[in-house]
């Protein structure tokens, strides 16, 4: 066999894959969101964003990956460098850690759900410690803020340690010398990670990043679960629209929205990120 | 032949092997209903295990169960042999995609039962298999808060409002519960109970005077209901943990609360409006899609389903009812003699005003609950005005009805066409 051909044979079923199980279907999924009857129409997108509800779950989608992904973000970097520092245990700690990564999205849902419902955990501590006479309501149409807040709070917990452990990584890869260069110049430990652990982290802050933010904008499950129909957000709307409009031309409408969102925000992480050409590797 | 080609014609060979290994020793039930997994175990060791043809009961969403149902019929073969859901399920399909099941000589007690499931079509597109309404359940704790002089087996809405009241008080908690979650059935109560009940209508009188006074009264109910009921979807959860006193739901998903504490709980029939005591029942059809693999099985199963004796085990796997004439047994699950009652004391009463499944509207079923959970949401939950939401959801409500054409359905007058929205 020709040396140059390996690496194309080696890449074949991968690509195969993602032609076959992302690429065409997506073509088809564009497809059904621009034709109407036949004929190309943006009908499906002016029917979608024509519902009251549209602007309402754009909304929340947004506000709830602006109120996460920083908070997320400040953790992880935390919670890496916490790791980075250790010396024993540091295997444990990043175990435990990582232990929402492995639970999905709806079972963290339930989870949260648990704590923040009438009958759930909260409700009894409170009423238990007397701080309370009945359990109270929390997650209600009447408090929209518990609601986010029970969001956010499921989604933190949920979805940090995916940028933890890439951050984590990518903090291994810094060399020592750096860091011992600062000191000896009489750097901070402050200085030393604003002016020699960030940016050289950049590569994977952008990866974490990017990753979080797609994410972000497709959140769906733990809403479900936690806010029900109170908190409508893009995807929920995706799945309506599939599932109990029967129209998928709709939802497939949605479905492109929130890639065109992803689309953007990445394009936008990856320029404010980007890594200067003459200090590539 | 290319690489591809090849690949391709591998794989579908072996989906053909898997397909056909699976078809030949069974039938696949493939339903919408008995979804829970010990109705669904029910379902496989009480009622198909009888069956002269071994059946493999799988149930599921009704989303997942469309999708597969579509491949099927666009691959043009399949492995499901028959298929369990509700009406409105059914009405959502092409009807040449449903086997005519006339010549199995079947039918349901019901004429009406009959008719719909005929889906427009002279023939038979499903056969009718079982069915279940919607009623109301209380705490017995509940009863001595009832408003002086009112009956439990004929409220109307005002003495329900005045007792789910009597209990907020008496409690310090709003205990009335409302199946307004994603999964709840919150649209069925305001087309076949609200509206009917304040409105003696559905489509035509949706935004009718009437009808903002129904939604007035439905924030009146409101205001007593446990705010947390927009989270609620089987309210047998929320009677059994005493979140809620007081209840509206389908019957099968009050049904646990009854055989887990049969003598705590009392089912009772629907509040009357003005207009009577609107209700709506539930049905549920057996059917065979045009790609089964086993025609002279799928047709086996179905009649076995219509069996008096396959439609009470039926009943006690389920909670449904039959639709053929049974002999009841006397030793049945509490929760089907407290909801048979409630249901016969509805159907009885004097100012019954029962509704009908909506019909007609093909698959623009989902477009049509949603006027009225949007209508909803808009009005009780964001607080806008009632008279300017009803006139704005009503120009979806008109597109639906004139793009579908359906006529009327009882409540509603009998409509040349499609049924007008007033």
């Amino acid at each position: 066999m020709r040396p140059h051909l390996l690496p194309w044979l080696l890449i074949l079923p991968v690509t195969v894959f993602l032609g076959v199980f992302f690429l065409a279907p997506f073509v088809m999924v564009a497809k059904q969101a621009f034709v109407v009857d036949g004929v190309f129409s943006l009908g499906h997108f002016a029917q979608v964003a024509s519902h009251w509800k549209f602007p309402i779950a754009l909304k929340n989608t947004l506000l709830l990956a602006l109120a996460v992904v920083p908070v997320q973000l400040a953790l992880a970097l935390l919670m890496a460098t916490l790791v980075t520092k250790m010396r024993k245990g540091r295997d444990l700690v990043l175990y435990i850690w990582t232990i929402p990564l492995g639970i999905s999205d709806l079972a963290a849902g339930i989870i949260w759900l648990a704590i923040f419902e009438q009958s759930g955990f909260l409700n009894s501590m409170l009423v238990a410690l007397g701080l309370g006479e009945t359990p109270s309501v929390l997650l209600s149409y009447q408090s929209p803020g518990m609601v986010f807040l029970a969001i956010a709070l499921a989604e933190i917990w949920r979805a940090t340690a995916i940028m933890l452990v890439i951050l984590v990584a990518g903090i291994g890869l810094i060399p020592k010398e750096y860091h011992e260069a600062a000191s000896v110049f009489g750097a901070s430990p402050w200085q030393r990670f604003l002016r020699v652990t960030l940016p050289l982290l950049r590569p994977s802050l952008q990866t974490a990043l990017v990753l979080r933010v797609i994410l972000a904008f497709e959140v769906f499950a733990v809403v479900v679960a936690l806010g029900g129909s109170l908190f409508p957000v893009l995807m929920s709307e995706t799945y309506a629209y599939q599932f109990e409009l029967l129209d998928s031309g709709g939802a497939a409408a949605i479905a492109l929205v929130i890639l065109g969102i992803s689309v953007a925000f990445t394009l936008v992480i990856l320029r404010i990120l980007r890594v200067p050409k003459g200090a590539q590797a | 032949m290319t690489i591809n080609k090849q690949l391709s014609a591998a794989l579908s060979g072996l989906a053909f092997l898997i397909a056909a290994s699976a078809s030949h020793s069974q039938v696949l039930f493939w339903s919408t209903q008995a979804k829970p997994v010990e109705e669904a175990q029910a379902m496989r060791d009480q009622v198909l295990s009888g069956a002269d043809v071994a059946v493999d009961y799988q149930p599921n969403d009704g989303g997942p169960w469309l999708t597969r149902l579509q491949a099927e019929l666009a691959a043009g073969s399949g492995s499901i042999g028959v298929l369990g859901a509700l009406h409105g399920d059914f009405a959502a399909m092409d009807t040449r995609d449903l086997v005519d099941l006339d010549d199995l000589g079947l039918e349901a007690k019901s004429a009406t039962f009959n008719q719909l499931a005929r889906l427009g079509t002279q023939k038979m597109q499903y056969i009718p298999w079982m069915q279940a309404s919607y009623i109301m359940a209380a705490n017995r704790k509940a009863l001595e808060h009832l408003p002086s002089g009112a009956d439990i087996n004929a409220l109307s809405y005002d003495q329900l409002i005045e007792w789910a009241a009597n209990v907020m008080q008496a409690t310090g908690g709003a205990k009335f519960g409302f199946p307004a979650g994603p999964k709840g059935l919150k649209h069925r109560f305001f087309q076949g109970y609200l509206y009917p009940s304040y409105t003696d209508g559905v489509v035509r009188t949706f935004a009718s005077d009437k009808a903002v006074m129904a939604w007035e009264k439905f924030r009146e109910l409101w205001a007593v209901t446990n705010p947390a009921s927009t989270g609620y979807s089987f309210l047998q959860e929320q009677l059994l943990s005493e979140e809620v006193w007081i209840a509206f739901d389908h019957t099968s998903r009050l049904a646990n609360a009854f055989n887990e504490r049969p003598n705590d709980f009392v089912a009772f029939p629907a509040p009357a409006g003005p207009e009577g005591r609107g209700f709506m029942p539930v049905l549920a059809g057996v059917a065979i899609p045009r790609t089964a693999s086993d025609m002279a099985a799928a047709k086996k199963v179905v009649a076995y389903m219509l069996d008096p004796e396959t439609q009470v085990k039926t009943l006690r796997a389920t909670n449904f009812f039959p639709v053929v004439d049974v002999n009841l047994p006397s030793d049945l699950p509490p929760a089907v003699q407290a909801a048979g009652d409630a249901v016969a004391i509805m159907s009885a009463s004097e100012d019954a005003n029962p509704g009908l499944l909506p019909a007609g509207l093909g698959n623009k079923g989902g477009d049509f609950n949603r006027v009225f959970v949007d209508a909803f949401e808009r009005i009780v939950l964001n607080g806008q005005d009632i008279r300017a939401v009803l006139d704005d959801q009503k120009k979806v409500l008109s597109a639906i009805m004139e793009e579908t054409g359906a006529p009327c359905w009882a409540p509603d007058a009998p409509s040349e066409g499609a049924c007008p929205v007033e």
